[in-house]
């Protein structure tokens, strides 16, 4: 029997057993088998359930069962590295038929994977605050710590994550998101729609007035700097 | 790297659980080792890369791989060997183990560990993979012993034979998993003291003890599964002694992986070992 076999059967319930898979005394090993079939979709599922809490919480235990068992018969894990499972979940759950009622539901997946991806990216150094005092600062570029991420939403996300955890009623509307990790546990800070614009900006490598240019008017740039400070976002100022 | 820490002592260990972080550290156990495993330290960086620093300036670190799928019908995935490579490289731990059994199929990681017919065809492939594991980390590794909950028709090997074999063509070290020989003899209604019996020991460079759940098959035949979520049961602390009694005293490892208890619980387990480990003569 090839492991292609064997797969298959595992992966689908209502396959019937690979010949060749036998009891002690030489008789079909059904349920002996399905010791396999479980170990598989338990294991995945429980990766899931550690890595979307909130999604978890936001649909209840039965929903998030039928959502990830769905999922991870579809996509198994593409490398042997669970602590990075689910990248494709928020795109899976847009496009989850039952999911619909929920339409937020694939931007918390989002926010949750960037938040692990931020939890395990390559530590850095916060740039010196003696560099920051450059008088040149703003036609400086800026490099960004590893850690950061960023997205948008429709939706009042950090707000509805915070209260699937635990946290108060959401509130709020359509936001951006920049997520910064100053020690080990990543922060996601709400702004103004548009202030990915300026992230990106940096990102490429613009000078930071030009980048601040792409601000939209309700954004607080020294909110939004200090927030860059405070989770110890930016790593170097450099020529442009 | 501290010199002593290049070798696993005879001693206790424990698989390493993040929530048990500041108990290892406080040095106030007899905790003497501990075993990670690989795929969750493949970060870039943050906490678990921070910690198992901490924990290798303390204590002797074993890297366990649960997803290399040595058994694995398709060429081993260059990609998470390169990574494997790195982490050895860095790391320098003081042993490193892998399964005989495969997980990984067409690009896909199904995360648990699928069982082998031992044929002359999977006997030739795994020792294949063994050796290019062994070449490319340029050390010599451990393979462990699966649970098994069914047979395969066409084996033609016993499972002792099977890494007997293995050892004798790879050069490789067995990790001998005491939990599963009994969850083995039980469901393939074997002898487990016969295993011990015709196991190699001088091969083992490592022991692991750990829980298994209860359950039966369709026939009302007992069928152990090898959950991890549980104390050890006697009849493998008697197996353990056994194993010790024949194969001399060797690191022995208590894993509980899932329904982790708390410190003071697998502490319990780990003097329970101890005990038993002490009293052999080396």
């Amino acid at each position: 029997m090839t492991q292609a076999t064997f797969i298959k059967a595992a992966l689908d319930p209502t396959a019937p057993l690979p010949a060749g898979l036998v009891t002690p005394e030489g008789a079909p090993a059904t349920k002996r088998f399905a010791v396999y079939r479980n170990n598989i979709v338990v294991g995945l599922k429980d990766a899931l359930a550690q890595g979307f809490p909130a999604v978890k919480s936001l649909v209840g235990d039965e929903f998030f069962s039928a959502l990830s068992d769905a999922f991870l018969r579809s996509h198994p894990p593409s490398a042997p590295r669970l602590p990075l499972y689910g990248a494709g979940f928020a795109e899976f759950i847009a496009g989850f038929a039952p999911a619909q009622p929920v339409p937020y539901l694939p931007d918390v997946a989002r926010l949750e994977y960037a938040l692990r991806e931020s939890y395990h990216a390559a530590d850095s150094a916060p740039v010196d605050a003696g560099d920051l005092s450059d008088p040149l600062l703003f036609t400086r570029a800026v490099k960004l710590a590893p850690s950061v991420r960023w997205m948008s939403s429709d939706f009042p996300i950090t707000s509805i994550h915070a209260f699937a955890l635990g946290g108060p009623k959401p509130e709020g509307g359509a936001e951006d998101i920049l997520i910064t990790r100053r020690a080990f546990d990543p922060v996601a800070t709400s702004f103004p729609r548009g202030t990915i614009n300026v992230l990106e900006k940096l990102a490429a490598g613009d000078a930071l007035e030009h980048a601040i240019e792409a601000a939209p008017k309700q954004l607080d740039l020294s909110l939004f700097l200090r927030a860059l400070l405070d989770g110890a976002a930016i790593t170097a100022i450099q020529e442009v | 790297m501290l010199d002593q820490h290049k070798f696993l002592p005879t001693a206790v260990g424990v698989g390493y659980k993040s929530a048990h972080f500041s108990n290892i550290m406080s040095g106030n156990t007899p905790v003497k080792w501990v075993e990670i495993h690989a795929e969750n330290y493949m970060g870039a960086g943050g906490r678990p890369l921070a910690q198992l620093r901490s924990l290798y300036e303390k204590l002797p670190i074993s890297v366990h791989g649960v997803g290399l799928s040595i058994g694995g019908e398709r060429d081993l995935d260059a990609d998470h060997l390169k990574r494997l490579k790195h982490l050895i490289d860095w790391l320098e731990p003081a042993s490193f183990s892998e399964h005989l059994a495969w997980s990984t199929h067409d690009g896909g990681f199904y995360n648990d560990l699928l069982p082998l017919p031992y044929t002359d065809a999977t006997l030739n492939r795994v020792c294949d993979h063994i050796d290019h594991v062994q070449e490319t980390l340029g050390r010599r590794m451990l393979l462990e012993n699966p649970s098994s909950y069914l047979a395969f028709a066409e084996s033609t090997y016993g499972e002792v034979d099977f890494l007997r074999e293995i050892v004798k063509r790879t050069g490789c070290g067995l990790l001998l998993d005491v939990n599963n020989v009994f969850v083995s003899a039980t469901n393939l209604r074997l002898d487990a003291f016969e295993y011990i019996d015709h196991f190699p020991h001088d091969a083992v460079g490592e022991l692991h003890l750990g829980g298994h759940s209860e359950d039966e098959d369709e026939n009302g035949a007992p069928l152990l599964i090898d959950s991890h979520g549980q104390k050890i049961v006697d009849p493998v602390w008697h197996l353990y002694t056994y194993t010790l009694a024949t194969g001399g005293p060797k690191p022995t490892l208590i894993e509980w992986d899932t329904d982790v208890p708390e410190w003071p619980e697998l502490e319990g387990e780990v003097i329970r070992a101890a005990e038993r480990l002490e009293k052999v003569p080396a």
